[in-house]
Parts: C-alpha cells; sequence; structure tokens
C-alpha cells in the first residue's frame, strides 16, 4: 500500500438523496456531514467565547454584576471556566479542523465518491451532537455544570452529588458527554483512515496526497488511541460517580463532614488516563493546522512547500511523540524527579519536528512573491501564534522552571497561543480558502482582511500580557483577587479583558461575511486560487458524488507551483503526465 | 461493519482492524488502570473466578470454528449452500450461549455477595466482562445481519464483509482469552 492504490469504484448504486431529511439532515453525503459539524463548532465557540467573557468580566470587575449573573461566586467562576474549556477544545478544536474540514475533504483529496462507510459518518457527527447535548445540559440541572476544570480531576470529579455545587448531575452529564464523543470520533477517525488507505483514485500514492490530508490521517491514528483510552477512563469515572465504585477516589475522603464510604482509589490514576489522551488531543487539535498551513502556504508563494517529505516526517513524529510525554502535565502531581526527566526529555525532543515544521513554513516563504489573501495572511498569522505559544513551551518542558509556572497565567497564554488561537487561525485559513469549493460563492476579501488584521492584534493583546502576569506570581483558576494578592495586576486584568471583548466583537465581521458571502457573495469559478489539488479539480460546489461520475487519474504530485505550465505556473494533480 | 456499495472489498476488512485497534487500546486501558489500582491496595480482596467462564470460553471458541466452517464452505462462485448457512446460524447460536453463560457467571459472583462496588477486584471483573460483552453484542449483530445477507447467493463485496465480520468474530476470542488470563492471574 505504499505506492499505487486499489481504484475505488466511482458509480453510486443509487441515486442522490431527494428529501430535505436525506439532504440535509440524516445525510450520508461526507460534504454535508463536514458543514454539520463546521456549523456545530461554530454554535459552540460562539458558546464557549461568551463564558469566557464571563470570567474576563468577573477577572477585572469582581464587584460588578455581571449579565444574566449577577455577582459571579467562585464556584460558578470555575464552572465557567470548566464549560468553556471542555467545549472549546472538544467541540470547536477538535470538530472543526479534524471532523468539520476532514470530513468535506478527505474524500475529495483522495478522488473518492464518498468515504467508505457513510453510515457510520453520519452516526459520528449525530453521536457528536447529542453529546454538545448533553454537555450544555449540565447548565439547567440542580447543583449547575461542572466545576473540576475541562481535565476533571478526581476526587473532585468523582466525589458526587451532595458535595458542593457542580458536583452533581451536571459533572455525571460532563463524563457521558465526553464518552459519547469520544464514540463520535472514533466512528469518525475509522473512515478517515480507511478512505486514505482504501479509496485512493488511481495515481494517487501515499506520497501524492496534499499534506492536509497526510495531517488527517495522522491525526485520526493519534484520536483512534487517545478517545479509545478516554472514554475507558469515562467509564471508570461514571461508576465512581454513580455505582459507588472506588477507582479514583481515595479512603478517608471528608467532604461536607461526612467520611466518604469510598476506599482505595487512586486521583493520580485518573491524571494519567486523562492526559494520556489529554496530550495527544492537543496534536489533534494543531496537527491539522500544521496540514491546512503546509496545503495553503504554497497555493499562495506559488512555489512548493520546502522538504515536503520532511513535514509529512515532522507530523508523523509529532503523532508518534505525543504518546510519550503526557507525564509534563503532572510535574506537580507527586511525580518523582526521574520519571519528570523522562517525561521532559520528550517534551523538548518534540520541539524539534516542531521547530522544523515551522522553519520549513518559513523557508517557504523566503524569496516568494506572496499573495496576501485572507487565507494567506491567516497562514502568516498561524505561524506567528505558534511560534509565539512554542517558545513558552520550552520553558514550561523543565520540570523546575515548571514548579514556578505551571499553576500561573503563563501556562494559559502557552496553551492559548500554540493550541487554540493557533488552531483558530488554521480554521480561518482553511474557511477563507475552501469556502468557494464548499459554497460556490468568494468570501468578501476586503471584510476578510479587516478580520484578519483586527482578529491578529487582539489576541496578542489579550494573551502576551498573561506571560507578564505568570512570571508575577498570579495563579490560575482563582476567581479575583483581593488587593493585597495580586491587586497591582488589576489594571493588566482590566486590559486583557476589554482586549477580549474587542476580539470577540470583531469576529461579527467574520460571522457577517460568512453569512453575507454565502448567500450574496461573487459566483466562485472553480479554482478560483489556481490551486492543485484535486478538489479544485470538480466543480464549486462539487456534485453530489464529487466529481459527476468521472475517473479520476493522478499524475502529480499535490504542490507543483512554480512551473511553466500550459495553465500558467501550476499543474494541477489531474493534469496528463 | 457493511461498507460503502461500490467502495473496494478490502475497506471492510482494513475497516475491521482499525476498530481492533481501537478495541485494543480500551482494553489496555482498563488493564492499565488495574494494575495501578491492584498495586499495594489494602482493599482488594481476590477471589475465585466461577468455573463456568471455563466452559464459555469452549462456547466461544467454538462458535469461532463454527463460522470459520461456514464462511470456507462458500465456495468460489460465491454459492451458499444449507451447510454454510448452519454454520453461521450454529457461530450465531453460540455466541448467544456465551452471553448466557456470561450472566450466570455475574449471578454466581452475586450469589457471592459480590457486586460491581464491593471491593476493586470485583469492579474490574464486572467492567470487564460487561465492556467484552457490548463489543460481542455488536459482533451478534453483524453475523445475524451476514446470515440474513447470504441467504442468496454473494458477491465478493458480501464475502469480504462476511471475512471482515469472521476476523473481529475470532479478535473477541483473542480478546476474552487474554481478559481470562488477566482475570485468572490478577484477581
Amino acid at each position: 500500500m505504499t505506492t499505487v492504490s486499489t481504484p475505488p469504484t466511482v458509480a453510486h448504486h443509487h441515486g442522490p438523496p431527494t428529501t430535505f431529511i436525506s439532504k440535509y439532515v440524516f445525510s450520508t453525503d461526507h460534504k454535508v456531514i463536514g458543514k454539520q459539524y463546521l456549523g456545530l463548532a461554530l454554535v459552540a465557540v460562539t458558546t464557549g467565547m461568551v463564558l469566557s467573557w464571563y470570567m474576563r468580566f468577573h477577572l477585572a470587575f469582581p464587584d460588578a454584576k455581571a449579565p444574566g449573573l449577577g455577582t459571579i461566586t467562585p464556584e460558578q467562576y470555575l464552572q465557567l471556566m470548566t464549560m468553556h474549556g471542555t467545549i472549546m477544545v472538544f467541540f470547536v478544536l477538535t470538530t472543526a479542523p479534524f471532523a468539520g474540514f476532514g470530513n468535506f475533504f478527505l474524500p475529495l483529496h483522495t478522488g473518492a465518491e464518498d468515504m467508505p462507510f457513510p453510515h457510520f459518518n453520519m452516526m459520528s457527527f449525530w453521536v457528536t451532537l447529542t453529546a454538545f447535548l448533553v454537555l450544555v445540559a449540565a447548565f439547567v440541572v440542580p447543583e449547575g455544570p461542572p466545576l473540576a476544570g475541562w481535565t476533571a480531576y478526581a476526587p473532585l470529579s468523582a466525589v458526587g452529588s451532595g458535595s458542593g455545587p457542580g458536583e452533581g448531575t451536571g459533572q455525571t452529564l460532563w463524563a457521558i458527554s465526553i464518552f459519547i464523543f469520544c464514540i463520535g470520533q472514533l466512528l469518525g477517525a475509522l473512515n478517515f483512515i480507511c478512505t486514505v488507505l482504501d479509496m485512493r483514485t488511481k495515481g494517487l500514492s501515499l506520497a501524492r496526497l496534499p499534506y492536509v490530508t497526510w495531517a488527517w490521517f495522522i491525526t485520526s491514528v493519534i484520536g483512534l488511541i487517545a478517545f479509545s483510552v478516554l472514554s475507558s477512563a469515562c467509564v471508570l469515572l461514571i461508576l465512581d460517580r454513580v455505582a459507588g465504585t472506588s477507582f479514583f477516589i481515595p479512603a478517608g475522603l471528608v467532604v461536607n463532614d461526612r467520611v466518604l464510604t469510598h476506599a482505595g482509589g487512586s486521583p493520580l490514576l485518573w491524571q494519567h488516563l486523562f492526559w494520556f489522551f489529554g496530550h495527544p488531543e492537543v496534536y489533534i487539535a494543531i496537527l491539522p493546522g500544521f496540514g491546512i498551513i503546509s496545503t495553503i502556504l504554497p497555493a499562495f508563494a506559488r512555489k512548493p512547500l520546502l522538504g515536503p517529505r520532511v513535514m509529512i516526517g515532522c507530523m508523523a513524529a509529532i503523532g508518534f511523540l505525543s504518546y510519550t510525554v503526557w507525564g509534563h502535565h503532572m510535574f506537580l502531581s507527586g511525580m518523582n524527579p526521574t520519571s519528570a526527566m523522562g517525561f521532559s526529555v520528550p517534551t523538548l525532543i518534540i520541539t524539534i519536528p516542531a521547530t522544523i515544521a515551522t522553519l520549513l513554513w518559513l523557508g517557504t516563504l523566503y524569496g516568494s512573491k506572496y499573495r496576501f489573501t485572507t487565507a494567506g495572511l491567516f497562514c502568516l498569522g498561524f505561524i506567528s501564534v505558534f511560534i509565539t505559544g512554542g517558545l513558552s513551551g520550552f520553558f514550561l518542558a523543565q520540570p523546575s522552571i515548571d514548579t514556578y509556572l505551571h499553576a500561573t497565567y503563563f501556562v494559559v497564554a502557552h496553551f492559548h497561543f500554540v493550541m487554540a488561537v493557533a488552531a483558530i487561525f488554521g480554521i480561518f485559513a482553511g474557511t477563507y480558502f475552501w469556502f468557494p469549493k464548499m459554497f460556490g460563492r468568494m468570501m468578501n476579501e476586503t471584510l476578510g482582511k479587516w478580520h484578519f488584521a483586527l482578529t491578529f492584534i487582539g489576541v496578542y493583546a489579550v494573551f502576551m500580557p498573561m506571560h507578564y502576569l505568570g512570571l508575577a506570581g498570579n495563579v490560575r483558576r482563582y476567581s479575583s483577587f483581593p488587593a493585597e494578592y495580586m491587586g497591582q495586576a488589576l489594571p493588566l486584568h482590566k486590559w486583557i479583558t476589554i482586549a477580549a471583548l474587542f476580539t470577540g466583537a470583531v469576529q461579527l465581521i467574520f460571522l457577517y461575511n460568512l453569512i453575507r458571502s454565502r448567500f450574496a457573495g461573487e459566483q466562485a469559478p472553480d479554482n478560483p486560487w489556481e490551486a492543485t489539488s484535486l478538489e479544485w479539480s470538480t466543480q464549486s460546489p462539487p456534485p453530489w458524488d464529487n466529481f459527476g461520475g468521472r475517473h479520476l487519474v493522478v499524475s502529480h504530485g499535490p504542490d507543483e507551483y512554480g512551473v511553466q505550465s500550459p495553465r500558467g505556473d501550476y499543474i494541477m494533480q489531474t493534469d496528463p503526465p | 461493519m457493511t461498507p460503502k456499495v461500490g467502495s473496494p472489498p478490502s475497506a471492510a476488512r482494513t475497516g475491521v482492524w482499525v476498530g481492533m485497534g481501537a478495541i485494543a487500546m480500551a482494553f489496555a486501558a482498563y488493564t492499565s488502570a488495574m494494575m495501578v489500582r491492584r498495586e499495594g491496595a489494602p482493599d482488594w480482596h481476590h477471589f475465585q473466578l466461577p468455573s463456568i467462564l471455563y466452559v464459555n470460553t469452549v462456547i466461544l471458541l467454538a462458535s469461532s470454528v463454527a463460522l470459520e466452517a461456514g464462511r470456507r464452505r462458500i465456495g468460489d462462485d460465491y454459492e451458499v449452500g444449507r451447510a454454510a448457512r448452519a454454520y453461521l446460524s450454529l457461530a450465531l447460536g453460540l455466541g448467544v450461549a456465551f452471553l448466557v453463560g456470561q450472566i450466570l457467571a455475574w449471578r454466581d459472583l452475586a450469589g457471592q455477595g459480590l457486586f460491581l462496588a464491593t471491593n476493586p477486584a470485583s469492579s474490574f471483573f464486572y467492567v470487564f466482562t460487561a465492556a467484552h460483552g457490548l463489543h460481542l453484542i455488536g459482533g451478534l449483530v453483524a453475523l445475524a445481519y451476514m446470515l440474513r445477507r447470504v441467504r442468496v447467493a454473494v458477491g465478493p463485496g458480501t464475502y469480504g464483509a462476511l471475512g471482515a465480520v469472521a476476523l473481529y468474530w475470532h479478535f473477541m476470542d483473542v480478546l476474552w482469552l487474554y481478559l481470562l488470563g488477566v482475570l485468572a492471574v490478577w484477581l
């Protein structure tokens, strides 16, 4: 399976869906499922952002009443934080760049008419949506949503109802939701892997797959392992909460003046199981971004990516190494120094492929006549925020420095830059790049460039000062700070809050552009960016069977730019040899 | 695991391999959780495994043999004779018998006062057997579906899917043998 794969049969054995339900709701069409995932991510990111606004509002104005919530209590703050993190990590950073764009474009990139198991694919979305609904149901149950953080550390997440706010049904719903989410993502990953291995069209060797397709493939393999383990962990957590078992709850725990009947459980066991998933999850969020940037950058630089095989090797190396570093989240959890060293070294090693990938992007840009489209700008923004976030990672990888910084805003700045903002910039780059193919209309470039410029300034205004807060010892997860402790940092918190509100408001430009372009945008040609991969050799938007029954034959690699050809300076993958 | 009509026959098999990888990881997580939880735990009470588990093991292995016998009786011309169908039905029946046997094992433990939350050893016993049983039910559904599908002459697609279902079913055997070993040694 290394050179040329089995040619898939491209003729549908049944007609296109005819009813509204089969076409748009319970659709087995990977393109509709991709759009459904992106729609879910849009709802989720809006929810998550509003939650973060409440947090920021309270941090800057601790005594003021927040609209709809009144004066936020410490417990409410933790609930906002938990739901913000959970929604963003699972339902935005996983669903949009991986499940959303992946579903829409992976079969197009392989020249297939669909995934091999379209019903599993449909289930994947509906299961994920169910997971989301189960999670947000936590807002309306007694004792409220969970407050144990998106990492749900035991025993706080396991002690059960009656232990305090957020310890009741909400936390159980959290565990059930994440379990369901795992099932949905496993069904998706299964399809992605089989599509890449078995559904490639004639001439499309693995080496000729676009980088983003490689990224989705590697991400699927990571997800397959990570979500399996997390699903098992969630089962054990649910049993601790509802069935009286003691997997994670230690003996003699006193809650609300009563000794719990549980005994012998290990809170550290939860951390190990969670972070065995949790760190690879970081790469599930960011690797599709790597792929998107590596695919889009050459299209606007009009030259091939520097070191194509090295880039694929870097992504694979990151995927492999992501399973060797989970302990670096637990340096402060009672880890012996030898183990800490064992996790610190691969953590530092994993920066090597990440650094090489960054250098390859910069090297590709060097000497190019870059086309500064909105998608192209977001690629540059991605590189910028990824470097900024990555640099702070060098400090945190070392246990002795992490001991000081781990519980501070330095870490908040680090992971927001490197996995959240970078991934979001990847999503934006993908949206502006692929919107014409998805909807057959162009997005407005002027609005897009304003959106980029203001968002770029905004995210730096929000997260850059957090490094200083962290270095100054400002701990994270605290809802407010009295005058005698970190009181001097309050003006900086106010600045961050105003910047966060501003950056959030700027996204209305994007939303307006999205809706307006969808209905009134300029008609998109089949290949507006003069790009090379297979999705650009079909109509915009593609017909229901992707290529109109054509049997594609691939004769070229994915980024043959900067060459002489009848088309101009590029050769499409489907062009004759 | 029915691949889309028109996709290559190998897709179902690849799908099962990928699925097996995911299931293996889920059980690896349970096993490592068991190792960690067991280490030095004063509340870990050993108990004797119900002897019916060994009978169940034989039943499950027999169902795999029957499934394989049925599959091999489908000839090169994809004719499904009565014997092939009988073997596949036998495999299905033995699969159901295995599940009934597992429930009897649970009843045996419950009779001894060992429930899910009684102590960590019994907790892991129920988790392991329930998780395996649920995955096996998935295999039973797939097997029942294949039995319906092979009523008439089958093409390479159906034959490929049957091969994939058989692969999954044999994996359930291997997984059970592994779990039985883990339970016998560490419980």
